[in-house]
This record gives structure tokens, C-alpha cells and sequence, in this order.
């Protein structure tokens, strides 16, 4: 990676956040010790689906300790049912279940004790009278019939959406070929090792909640607000609470309703940190399960003229947010191909499993893994290399800015350099007589490409796109900057992390402009009262937002600075130089304003400021999403995201045919997110997504049984990829600038994850193409490959 | 119960019930919050502390168990205020993290390896790690910050070649 022109930006600095962490010094919201906290414990609902008949509190309240019980009817005469994204009023999303629990897992009743321990032995102790009802957790079963998850609904429909982009069915009709092919996304998640937790805290005299949580969420303070029915300037969330991962799911709102609510009912603070087995179960935080059934019309070279693709989501028991991971998709819904013509059809339906929220992507890496098994599918009837495919396939450098059927104009890529840089450095004839080599040796071995896009910047129009209510247009994040008296600069940053290194984002973009050492700037977080608006770190869009609003800042307070100079220096501002912080007069550089003389001026020499300035050096920027700003056209066709990454997986994996055991033997990443603002995060977040794509498509799984328990409960049930399962990467970089950000920066806070899944999918077929067996349902775990091979053999092949 | 526990060369009189954890020990009694919960049953590392040198899960752990024992937490391999370990400042280097949740217990666990082991391959850095999981990194940056903080730990103390010809 080069620095180029950069002073700051792209060099190898080390990551500011990092000093805190190292020394046990973040401070996560297991942290915050206010005095007389008192803590939550809650009961669930052992069965799929059950109306609640009756619970009796009276033997959990005599317990040591134990200072409330709390039930779902309380609760829901108190507040507001929380936000959703689809207008769906008879599917009411609560804390507590309210008459009907409609999963395993499900909240029932929530306890308050001194000690967490003593909430815990209290829950234990509630008696719930339950009579079980019928349950669905298939997501064909929940649309063909299936009980009602929620009866009021009359379907367990909530989404149905058909969209054509172009001439699909002509397009279909002149082509040679067709193939479709059925693959499914199988229910996993981000599961970050911190779990969700929140301490809210009520004061009567001031009417503020105040929230610490370990929360990533877009307009959080609003929601609280508004289920909570407390006016927004009487919520304030802290945002200097670091949050210990996320990857889109950290999204508590139904913990801190609840805990707001107690705050406020018991004045006391109230605290509730999810264990293991609340996070995986109740938390609400599962990711998509998504059976896709794509079919392409193609010609004899392999050209994909068309596709036609069904997409049916399992939502689990309420919907929040979650349909429109959907929806995301559509704005990079040919990937980086020139597929001329689509039709989508997007099927939500409710089950009677957790709930969904958002997982890193937000749909974008199942509608990939779906296209590139496709693209594979495509190459193996014409007997054609699927890398050749692709390369048939792809955008070319010269073709950018690409308008896709669907309304977005990419912005820019060099998809085939990518290629042939990662293949420079890896020789695919020789990678295929590698993988031959194995398949003498009687190992399974198969070779797995992806090509993927990211799109980023957050410009998350598909809201409006499938609920036609929602006219939102504006995807705003901001920053401040002020230059105290002293000379200092503190910029300030208006919402949570969880890992991003955004500190050091804000530091080095406001460095690069001011042209001083980023460490010399403090980086601060405020609270929800005292913010300019975010977006919040969600669609990999900060580097873009984040970093675009510091950018702004920082040049409105570099002209402020050589305005006041050439005020002070008597000449045109068109004759000032800036230089480092000081400002000189170009016709005669001796003639200059040093750093401390304009803050001297601005801050206590009034008399030497312009006609008209603000005294001070505080300066602020609110940055809309580039490219955004229009809202869908009636056939639904809009701009969606500002930016595209681009990532190439190549990989070479073998598996034990007597074990089924998949084994990574080379994994090559190309990787184009255009300018790195800092390499080693971006290196980080790509090594990062594509341990979690290996253990998406490899190794997790939130499974049930048909009772309708889930039954991945712990880490010893779903698992998490450790060292061993994660190889050595050669990431190959590009960069491709996006003309529509400050440095030319894109996204890249999904990569890899956007794409392993698809590739290591790929090369297991291409394992057991020899066998006459595919695969295409998502986990491709251990025991499934075990038998299929073994199957296989069984039938002599 | 009263029990007395040495942590980071300090010895603590406690008044706990007999079913708590090491790690609720540490954190709710001693206010050292670098020890975090993350799974509660034994898997994902992140509340690893070092007992008589040796990495262990303080969550599976019971307090009173640890009496006898010297325990190290990530406040004992802080030299002092502002100040990194080697191994500390090597993940800096590298950034061998990101949201910093499993951080501390990774690191303690490279000062155990290191301590048994100063010149560890590749291949036994990570199987050292294997039982601290990390969800953002992806292991790579980690596996170099303890590479790299071998390496400058060797070489402490030692005269460069120069100053031994």
C-alpha cells in the first residue's frame, strides 16, 4: 500500500484504540459500576409456541434479594411495541411475550434481585403455567401453511415483493441455455464474544434515562424514546462505552426498553448483561436463513444474460428490522457482472424461531454466495474454467461508472486486474495441478473462487424500496472539531464502536487536511443529548461518513484559519499559504501567522478577526452519503450505497474422504476497497471476515430440533473458528479509487466475509465433483461431508 | 466465606459466597475488569488469567479454589502507569485486535507461552491461541504480535553483535 501523496493517510500507523485495550483498560458496559445497581435475570419460555396461562411470582419474590418480577402484560400497558422496519401492526415486537411466547427462548418474565446470582435462582423459581401450541420452523412449511405465528396477521407472510428490472423473460426466451439451481444460507450469526448488556439508570429531578449498553444500532436513543413514551431529550446514551464486537448485531433495543423501564419503575439502576445461553437464545441476534432458488439464462460462451431469483427468509418470530436484509442486496444484486436483466422476488415469512437482526453485509453475503454457486453451476454444464467464466462475465475497468438493472450506478473497480494480480502471485495452471496432485494422493481436492462486491457507504434506500411508507433520503454522520485556548484540537465523534479503530479514523483524516501529527489530536465521543446526528457504524459506511465529515470539518477550519491570517496579515486570502497549522503570505513568506498567533487572535484578540467571524475555532460538519438523496421510481429502480469494494477469493481445499474433514491447503484474497485510510484496520476487519465467512460456511449453526429447541446452546455446540481453523491468507491489494469520497476510500468492514462463504462452497463441489455429489446448503459441516462421501462411495463411484 | 487471594503479587482478604467465580472475584471484588466474561463455560478464553504462571479460565475456576495460588491478571503485566509490556506494545505494533474484548487474555496467554517457550514457531503460537477465540481479527495479526514480541524479547539483554566482537 502506498502512502502516495499522503502525509497520514495509508502509511503503517499503529491504531490509537489499541493502548487502552492492551492494558484491560476499554471500558465495556460489564464495567460501569453505578452505586446500587440491581441486576436482571430472565425467564424464558421452554417451548416453540405457548399462550401463557398464568405466572405465578409469589415464591421468586420471597427470595433472598429479589426486589421485583416483572411480567410481559406489565410491561406492554407501560410502553410502546418496538420499532419495525415493515408496516406490520398485528406482528407487535415487545421485551416480555405478551399472552403467547412464540419461541423457545422467548422472554417471559424478568426478574430483579441485588446480585445477578440471586436473579438467576429467583427466575428459577417463578411458576409459569403454559399451554403449548402448534409451531412452524420451516420457512416453505410457514408459507405453503403452517400454524399462524401471529394469528392477528392472518398469514406468516409479512414480505412478498416482486421486482423486475429489464427484459427478463425476452432476454430468457433468446437465450441458448438455462439452469437453476436451489442453495440455502444456513441460520448462523456474528455472536461476538462480548454478549449484549445495557445499564440504564432513571433520574426523576433531571428526567434523564441515562443508557450505557453495548449497542451498534441506528437511532437507538429514538427508540428507547419512543417505546418508553419519554420525550428524546429526556435519553441519553453514552457513547464512550466500547463495545466488544458486534458486526451489525449488537442492536439490544428490547434489553434497554426493559431496563428503562425498570430504571424508571424502581428507581434503581438496572443492569442486564446477557450470559452465553441468553445471548444465542433470546437475544435476539440471529442472522439470515435463506433458501434461494436462482435461475440464469446463458449462451454457449458462458455469457449471463439473465436471472430470475427467489429469495425466502426465515425470520424467526418477529420481524424488527430484519426483512429488509432483503433488500440490501438489490443494490449490487448482479454482483460485479453485466447481467442485463433480473427478476427478484423477496418472501419474508415469521417461524417459530429467535428472532433475526442484523448480521454483518445485512443479506449481502447469502445473495452472494447464491450468485457465485450459480456462476459455478454455469461453467460446469459448459464444461468451460470457471475463472474464465467470470472473467466473461465481469465489468470491465473502462465500462465504469456501470449502471446495474436495478438502478445503482457502480462506482468504479478493475475487477480483472485484481485477478491477475492475485494470479501473478499464485499460478492457476499450477494451482489446478496442485489440486490434481491431491486427487492422486486420494484426497478430495477442489479449487473455490468468489468474486464479490461490497457495497458501502450505508445509503439504505431499500427501506423505502420495500415499504413505500418510509421516505427517509438522508444518511447523515457528523463531526466537530474545536481548537481550544490553548491550541489544542479535539475533534468529537457521535456514536458507539466496536472495533473499527474510528478514533484513529477521525485522528488521521483531520491530520491529513490540517497537515499535523494525528496523535496531537484528541478524540472524543459525546452522548445522545449532546451529538450531531449518525448513522451509526452500520452498510460499512464509516470510513466514507465518518471519514467524510471529518474531512469537511477540518477544511472549514483550515479556511477559517487562513482567513483570519490573511486578516491579520493584510492581504487577499488568495495570496495566504497554510503550511502545517501556520499560514504565510506567498508573495513573502516571511510575512506568516504561526499556529498559536491565530488561536491568540481567534480566542482573545477579537479586534483582529474579520468582520463578521465567530470568535473561537470550533467548527462542525454534517455529511450526507455521496450519491444519495433520491428515493425509489415506481418501478423500483434507485440508487443505492455510493461505493463498491471488490473482493477475489482463490482457494485450494482438500478434504479427508474417510472423515469428511475440510482442510484450507492455500486461500489467496485479492482485495479493492479503494484508498486504505489505514492499512493495518483494513487488513484486520478482511482477515477478520474471513474467518467468520469460514465459520458461516464451514462450521456455525444456530440448529433446532423438530421440537423446536434450538439446540447450538453453547460454544461447545456452535462453533466459533479458533487459530486452527483459520490459515494463513495472502491478501492481494489493490486500490481503485472511488471518485465519489474525500480520498477516494470505499468500504471495507465486510470484506471477506462477502465472500469466503461462496468460495469455500465452491471448492467443496468442486471436491466432490469427481463423486457425482454436490452440495449447496450452508453449513457444509464436517458430519454432512462425511456422509455424503460416504454415501457416494457406497454407490461405487 | 472469607477467603484470601495473592493477585498480582498482592495478597486480598475477600468475603464471598463459596460459589463465585474467579472471574466474578477479580472483576466485582477486586474491580480488575481486564478479565471478561465472554462464554461463562469454559471456551472462548477471554476470561484467561495466569495461575502460578499457567493460563487458566478463571470463569470455570472457584475463587476459593485459587487460595494457595500466585495469580497474574493483565493489570500485573502492565509495567506502570502509560507504560506497555513488550508483548503488550508488539500488539500494538501489529494490531493484533480490534474491538479489544479478548485482548487481555490474549496476551496473557502469549506471556505464558513465551515464558515456556522464548523462540515458539508459527505452528506453536497457534496452537497456544487456539483457546482464545478472537471474533474480529481473524488470528493473523495476533499470531505476528507474538511473533514479533518473541523476537524483541530475545534480543533484551542481549549485547548486539557488535558490542561481542
Amino acid at each position: 500500500m502506498s502512502a502516495g501523496h499522503h502525509r497520514f493517510v495509508s502509511t503503517d500507523r499503529r491504531v490509537r484504540e489499541d493502548r487502552r485495550f492492551v492494558v484491560g483498560k476499554g471500558r465495556y458496559v460489564a464495567d460501569i459500576d453505578l452505586p446500587n445497581t440491581k441486576h436482571v435475570a430472565l425467564l424464558t419460555c421452554p417451548y416453540p409456541a405457548a399462550r401463557i396461562k398464568c405466572i405465578d411470582k409469589n415464591a421468586a419474590l420471597a427470595m433472598p434479594g429479589v426486589r421485583y418480577v416483572l411480567d410481559g402484560a406489565e410491561l406492554a400497558a407501560a410502553t410502546l411495541p418496538l420499532m419495525t422496519g415493515l408496516d406490520t401492526p398485528n406482528v407487535p415486537r415487545r421485551p416480555l411475550a405478551l399472552d403467547i411466547a412464540r419461541y423457545s427462548g422467548e422472554w417471559v418474565a424478568a426478574v430483579v434481585a441485588d446480585t445477578r446470582a440471586q436473579a438467576e435462582d429467583a427466575a428459577e423459581a417463578i411458576d409459569v403455567t403454559y399451554e403449548p401450541l402448534p409451531f412452524v420452523l420451516d420457512a416453505e412449511q410457514a408459507l405453503a401453511s403452517g400454524p399462524l405465528v401471529h394469528e392477528a396477521h392472518g398469514s406468516n407472510v409479512l414480505l412478498d415483493k416482486t421486482l423486475v428490472w429489464g427484459k427478463v423473460d425476452k432476454d430468457f426466451a433468446a437465450s441458448p441455455r438455462k439452469l437453476s439451481l436451489r442453495v440455502k444460507w444456513g441460520r448462523s450469526s456474528t455472536v461476538p464474544i462480548e454478549t449484549f448488556g445495557v445499564v440504564a439508570s432513571w433520574d426523576p429531578w433531571r428526567e434523564i434515562l441515562d443508557v450505557y449498553a453495548s449497542i451498534q444500532m441506528p437511532r437507538y436513543a429514538d427508540q428507547i424514546s419512543a417505546a418508553l413514551k419519554i420525550p428524546s431529550k429526556s435519553v441519553r446514551v453514552h457513547y464512550d462505552v466500547d463495545v466488544g464486537g458486534s458486526y451489525g448485531v449488537k442492536r439490544g433495543i428490547k434489553h434497554t426498553v426493559l431496563c428503562g423501564f425498570l430504571a424508571r419503575r424502581l428507581d434503581f439502576p438496572i443492569r442486564l448483561i446477557e450470559d452465553r445461553l441468553e445471548n444465542m437464545r433470546g437475544g435476539d441476534a440471529h442472522g439470515p436463513e435463506r433458501l434461494f432458488d436462482v435461475e440464469v439464462a446463458f449462451d454457449d460462451a458462458g455469457i449471463v444474460r439473465s436471472m430470475k431469483m427467489r429469495a425466502l427468509e426465515n425470520l424467526g418470530a418477529y420481524a424488527g428490522r430484519s426483512p429488509f436484509q432483503l433488500g440490501k442486496p438489490i443494490g449490487s444484486i448482479v454482483g460485479p457482472y453485466k447481467i442485463k436483466s433480473v427478476e427478484y422476488r423477496a418472501i419474508a415469512v415469521v417461524t417459530n424461531k429467535t428472532t433475526q437482526d442484523a448480521v454483518r453485509g445485512f443479506g449481502q453475503g447469502p445473495t452472494n454466495f447464491a450468485l457465485e454457486r450459480v456462476m459455478d453451476e454455469v461453467a460446469n454444464v459448459l464444461g468451460l474454467d470457471p475463472l474464465e467464466v467470470r472473467r466473461r462475465n465481469l465489468i470491465r475497468h473502462e465500462e465504469f461508472p456501470y449502471l446495474i438493472p436495478s438502478g445503482t450506478t457502480y462506482d468504479s473497480g478493475d475487477y480483472h486486474t485484481v485477478i491477475d494480480k492475485v494470479l501473478a502471485n499464485m499460478n492457476y495452471e499450477a494451482l489446478k495441478q496442485e489440486r490434481d496432485r491431491l486427487r492422486t494422493e486420494g484426497k478430495l481436492a477442489g479449487i473455490g473462487i468468489a468474486a464479490c462486491l461490497e457495497p458501502s457507504g450505508g445509503n439504505a434506500t431499500f427501506e423505502a424500496l420495500l415499504n413505500p411508507a418510509i421516505t427517509t433520503s438522508t444518511f447523515m454522520d457528523s463531526c466537530r472539531i474545536n481548537v481550544d485556548g490553548m491550541g489544542a484540537i479535539t475533534a468529537t465523534m457521535h456514536t458507539t464502536s466496536s472495533g473499527q479503530g474510528h478514533e484513529t479514523l477521525v485522528g488521521t483524516v483531520i491530520g491529513e487536511v490540517l497537515e499535523l501529527d494525528p496523535d496531537s489530536i484528541r478524540v472524543t465521543r459525546t452522548d445522545s443529548l449532546n451529538s450531531l446526528p449518525s448513522g451509526t457504524p452500520v452498510g460499512s459506511r464509516m470510513a466514507i461518513m465518518l471519514g467524510g465529515a471529518a474531512f469537511h470539518a477540518a477544511l472549514k477550519l483550515k479556511a477559517k484559519l487562513t482567513a483570519i491570517g490573511a486578516h491579520d496579515l493584510g492581504i487577499a486570502p488568495e495570496r495566504v499559504v497554510y503550511d502545517q497549522g501556520s499560514v504565510f503570505d506567498c508573495n513573502a513568506p516571511q510575512n506568516k501567522r504561526t499556529w498559536a498567533d491565530l488561536v491568540q487572535i481567534a480566542h482573545r484578540n477579537i479586534h483582529r478577526m474579520p468582520k463578521g467571524f465567530e470568535p473561537g475555532l470550533a467548527v462542525s460538519h454534517v455529511y450526507e452519503v455521496p450519491t444519495g438523496g433520491t428515493l425509489p421510481t415506481p418501478d423500483g429502480r434507485v440508487q443505492m450505497y455510493p461505493c463498491f469494494s471488490f473482493e477475489f477469493h482463490l482457494i485450494l481445499l482438500s478434504i479427508d474422504p474417510d472423515l469428511g474433514t475440510p482442510q484450507i491447503v492455500r486461500y489467496r484474497l485479492g482485495h479493492d476497497c479503494g484508498t486504505q485510510i489505514n492499512p493495518k484496520i483494513v487488513r484486520g476487519m478482511t482477515m477478520g471476515g474471513i474467518a467468520h465467512g469460514i465459520g458461516a460456511a464451514l462450521h456455525e449453526e444456530f440448529a433446532y430440533n423438530d421440537e423446536g429447541q434450538l439446540i447450538a446452546q453453547t460454544f461447545m455446540d456452535y462453533l466459533l473458528p479458533s487459530s486452527h481453523e483459520v490459515p494463513a491468507v495472502d491478501i492481494i491489494d489493490h486500490e481503485t479509487p472511488s471518485p465519489h469520497t474525500v480520498l477516494g476510500q470505499k468500504g471495507s468492514g465486510e470484506s471477506g466475509y462477502l465472500g469466503a462463504p461462496a468460495a469455500l462452497a465452491n471448492a467443496v463441489n468442486d471436491a466432490l465433483r469427481p463423486l457425482g455429489v454436490s452440495i449447496n446448503t450452508l453449513p457444509l459441516k464436517v458430519s454432512k461431508l462425511g456422509d455424503l462421501i460416504a454415501a457416494a462411495r457406497a454407490k461405487g463411484k | 466465606m472469607r477467603i484470601k487471594l495473592t493477585v498480582n503479587g498482592a495478597a486480598h482478604e475477600l468475603d464471598i459466597e463459596p460459589r463465585t467465580t474467579l472471574l466474578d472475584a477479580l472483576r466485582d471484588h477486586l474491580n480488575l475488569k481486564g478479565a471478561h466474561a465472554g462464554c461463562e463455560h469454559g471456551v472462548c478464553g477471554a476470561c484467561t488469567v495466569l495461575v502460578d504462571g499457567v493460563a487458566v479460565r478463571s470463569c470455570l475456576m472457584f475463587a476459593p479454589q485459587a487460595e494457595d495460588a500466585a495469580i497474574t491478571t493483565i493489570e500485573g503485566v502492565t509495567p506502570g502507569p502509560g507504560e506497555l509490556s513488550p508483548i503488550q506494545d508488539a500488539f500494538c505494533e501489529t494490531h493484533g485486535m480490534q474491538c479489544g474484548y479478548c485482548t487481555p487474555a490474549m496476551i496473557l496467554t502469549a506471556h505464558a507461552l513465551l515464558a515456556a517457550n522464548p523462540e515458539p514457531t508459527r505452528e506453536q503460537i497457534v496452537e497456544a491461541i487456539s483457546g482464545n477465540i478472537c471474533r474480529c481479527t481473524g488470528y493473523a495479526q495476533i499470531v505476528e504480535a507474538i511473533a514479533l514480541a518473541a523476537e524483541r524479547m530475545r534480543g533484551v539483554n542481549r549485547p548486539s553483535e557488535e558490542v561481542r566482537k
